[in-house]
């Protein structure tokens, strides 16, 4: 392999517990969003859009849809001849096989992988954030401030501020002390799980953490804490963007939602463009008597119902009669003539009977399952 | 099918459908909100199992060739057969006419390919078809030459290459009419027969002085081959005027012409764009519409068609109209009956409209 300036990491192999039904039978990188996309579409383009010309993609959690989906990362403009996407699960070696054991543990055991890529940076990135972001001004951040170790750091309210991983740093950004989820908070600037690291230096202490039992072998816990006690140079690279963990249903389907804002938070259809794989299929067809208002629809869907405040993928059938208001409808759902969703997200290849009624509301939103079907009266799903 | 070689014939007379083709050929005129129409052929040909692809170059070949690129959006981009470009002979036989001449000029080509069987085709029709189904029913009838053929199921007015067949499917009459009725078999213009055979009419017409494949190569020698019809019962159009492209453009708002072109079991594929999903705002109302991702509507549409990034301004009215990529459709215009072609700006308050029989035309890049 030819040696690259900077090597993208992106960890998918989470399982995304808390999308609970969404990610039964795929990882939470692969669960879509958008109208069209899937989570991992944002880190993926934001490389491609950044420069990055080689990322590797850890996966381990239901991998097989998401490899499928990534295949010679062609969509992303990332099928080059030296470089593009690697896709890396857990492998044997010669004292058996090992899971990953934490965000630090999967990144050692692909250090090999590292080493051929031969990188002065390594670039961490989750598979679990929507953002648009230039990474290449971040490396340059990091090099001027001569860091070792730079993370990516957005302000949050106060108020939600001890659910994150805080920073607290010194008036030129060098991060003086990290404390995952304070009771008492003494800055708002969290960390968004990216990171870039000077290739050796993130090597040494990989190396050092495996080695120590007690480790959890995570990024958060282990990694940066040991970083920062050794005194070492690790700056904050504060952005200032759009930044949501879509790591629950709320959140997922509130970031959903926030594409329907008259001005979206962040430009769709701008020069940052995010790519995915396009299916093959037509416009959406919208028939005679659909109404649709502050939505997203995608290609092959047929709206002949109405539709309200939701977010509509490709190839989706929303029945005569039938009304879709506040909701996600993912990829290939039948919804039948007069049904009724609402609040809910709909996985992928289900059906909602005719007159079956989906109902959650506003903090609790119901979900249904990849393939399942809801049949009317008995069937119906309510909220709680 | 691994042994039939596609030829993709672009040489669409294009003297009824002027305003659109300036500067394209009439097979790479945008169709249906994100194709053109060269992609049905094409399509046809991946989805029917055939992976080696002659296109014969048109006269403005710039979008064709920027639309096909490699041809990797129809997974044509091959180490070995694929995807390539047959370019007319600039210098050579300027005094001939006709698409004999670049047959001709390309039959080393032809000559040196693996395949045993060539299928001739046009790029200006829309149709999914099987051309496996064709294969099969060529080896059975033990014919020279397969013609495919649609049924027409009503009067039409146009150049039409009409046929006669025997019950066993034996064509017994090939002509050019000037209309077509109900009942009347008209050719798809696709052709199915052995490369040696293929290659021996075009030498052979050519240096007698042919110029024509279809009247030279086919109606004029028809009597010499064991010609036959093989009927395909889909949706068929022939994109040759204005008023056809119209039309085929509507037939597509008809639910069961769009299930059947695209959301069966073969997909027509095309370049990719990656536009996000259609952007509804609060103001939109849209009723029997074809909508492209990449719009942002806040206006209302009506029976009609907007290609990828089509802005609809609030207060807007689009009715019968067919608005091509990236046009701006600005606050308060009425547009009835218009063919908008690519990028055209439509400024505040103007209201433009066609009759229901004739659209107006905005041809490419203009402000208004």
């Amino acid at each position: 392999m030819r040696k690259t300036e900077c090597l993208a990491m992106i960890l998918a192999g989470g399982q995304g517990s808390r999308l609970g039904a969404l990610t039964k039978k795929i990882a939470k990188p692969a669960v879509p969003f958008g109208g069209k996309y899937r989570i991992i579409d944002f880190p993926l383009s934001n490389c491609a859009n950044s420069g990055i010309e080689k990322v590797g993609v850890l996966t381990q959690y239901r991998p097989l849809e998401l490899h499928n989906y990534l295949a010679s990362g062609s969509a992303w403009d990332l099928d080059k001849k030296d470089g593009g996407v690697f896709i890396l699960p857990p492998y044997a070696r010669e004292k058996g096989a090992e899971w990953y054991r934490g965000t630090a543990d999967a990144i050692y055991q692909n250090l090999n992988f590292i080493d051929l890529a031969d990188p002065d940076y390594v670039l961490i990135l989750s598979g679990d954030h929507i953002y648009t972001m230039d990474y290449s001004w971040m490396l340059d951040a990091h090099k001027m401030n001569k860091a070792e170790a730079t993370i990516g750091v957005i302000e949050v309210p106060w108020d939600e501020a001890p659910r994150f991983g805080i920073m607290n740093t010194d008036k030129d950004g060098r991060i003086e002390d990290f404390e995952e989820k304070p009771a008492k908070p003494k800055s708002n600037l969290a960390s968004m799980g990216i990171y870039i690291f000077n290739k050796n230096f993130l090597k040494k202490y990989l190396e050092d953490d495996a080695k120590d039992e007690t480790s959890s072998h995570d990024f958060g816990k282990n990694i940066i804490p040991k970083m920062l006690a050794d005194k070492a140079r690790l700056y904050s690279y504060a952005f200032d963007g759009y930044w949501k963990d879509v790591g629950t249903i709320e959140s997922l389907w509130q970031a959903n939602m926030d594409l329907l804002q008259d001005v979206p938070p962040f430009e769709l259809n701008g020069d940052w463009k995010i790519f995915s794989s396009n299916p093959s299929m037509p416009p959406h067809f919208v028939g005679p008597d659909a109404k649709i208002k502050n939505s997203m629809v995608s290609e092959g869907s047929m709206v002949l119902g109405e539709v309200e405040n939701s977010v509509i993928f490709p190839g989706v059938r929303i029945g005569k009669g039938a009304k879709v208001t506040n909701s996600v409808v993912m990829p290939s759902t039948v919804i039948r003539e007069n049904a009724v969703v609402d609040y809910a997200i709909i996985a992928q290849n289900c059906e909602i009977a005719e007159g079956a009624k989906v109902a959650g509301e506003k903090g609790a939103i119901t979900v249904v399952a990849e393939g399942e079907t809801v049949e009317s009266e008995a069937g119906s799903k309510q909220a709680g | 099918m691994k042994t039939v070689m596609g030829i993709i014939n672009l040489q669409e007379d294009n003297s009824l459908i002027r305003d659109l083709t300036a500067r394209r050929a009439v097979e790479s005129i945008p169709f249906a909100g994100r194709y053109r129409l060269i992609d049905f052929t094409l399509s046809s040909m991946v989805n029917s199992g055939i992976s080696c692809v002659g296109v014969m170059l048109p006269d403005k070949p710039r979008s064709v060739l920027d639309h096909l690129r490699s041809g990797k959006d129809w997974d044509l981009a091959r180490r070995h057969d694929g995807l390539f470009y047959l370019p007319a002979p600039q210098q050579e036989d300027m005094n001939r006419k006709g698409d004999l001449k670049n047959f001709y000029h390309n039959l080393d080509f032809f000559e040196h390919s693996s395949q045993r069987y060539v299928l001739l085709t046009s790029g200006s029709f829309v149709y999914n078809v099987d051309f496996s189904q064709l294969l099969r029913f060529h080896q059975n009838t033990n014919a020279d030459i397969t013609m495919v053929y649609n049924t027409a199921t009503e009067e039409a007015h146009g150049k039409n290459v009409v046929i006669e067949t025997a019950e066993n499917g034996l064509v017994t009459d090939i002509a050019e009419k000037p209309a077509v009725y109900d009942g009347t078999q008209v050719s798809t213009n696709v052709y199915l027969m052995e490369k040696r055979i293929f290659v021996e009419m075009i030498r052979y017409t050519y240096e007698h002085g042919g110029q024509d494949f279809l009247i030279d190569g086919i109606i004029r020698r028809a009597a010499e081959y064991n010609i036959y019809g093989f009927e395909h019962d889909g949706y068929v159009a022939h994109v040759d005027s204005t008023a056809a492209y119209y039309k085929a453009n509507m037939d597509i708002l008809q639910p069961e012409v769009w299930e059947e072109l695209f959301m069966g079991q073969h997909p027509i594929y095309t370049k990719v764009k990656d536009e996000v999903p259609v952007q509804y705002k609060e103001t939109a109302d849209v009723k029997n519409s074809l909508i492209a991702n990449g719009c942002i509507v806040r206006g209302e549409v009506e029976n009609s068609i907007l290609f990828r990034g089509v802005n609809v301004a609030e207060g807007v009215k689009i009715k019968n109209s067919i608005i091509m990529q990236k046009c701006d459709i600005q606050e308060g215009s009425l547009i009835e009956n218009v063919i908008c072609d690519k990028n055209v700006i439509i400024t505040k308050e103007k209201w433009l409209k066609g009759a229901a029989n004739y659209p107006l035309i905005v041809t490419k890049n203009v402000v208004i």
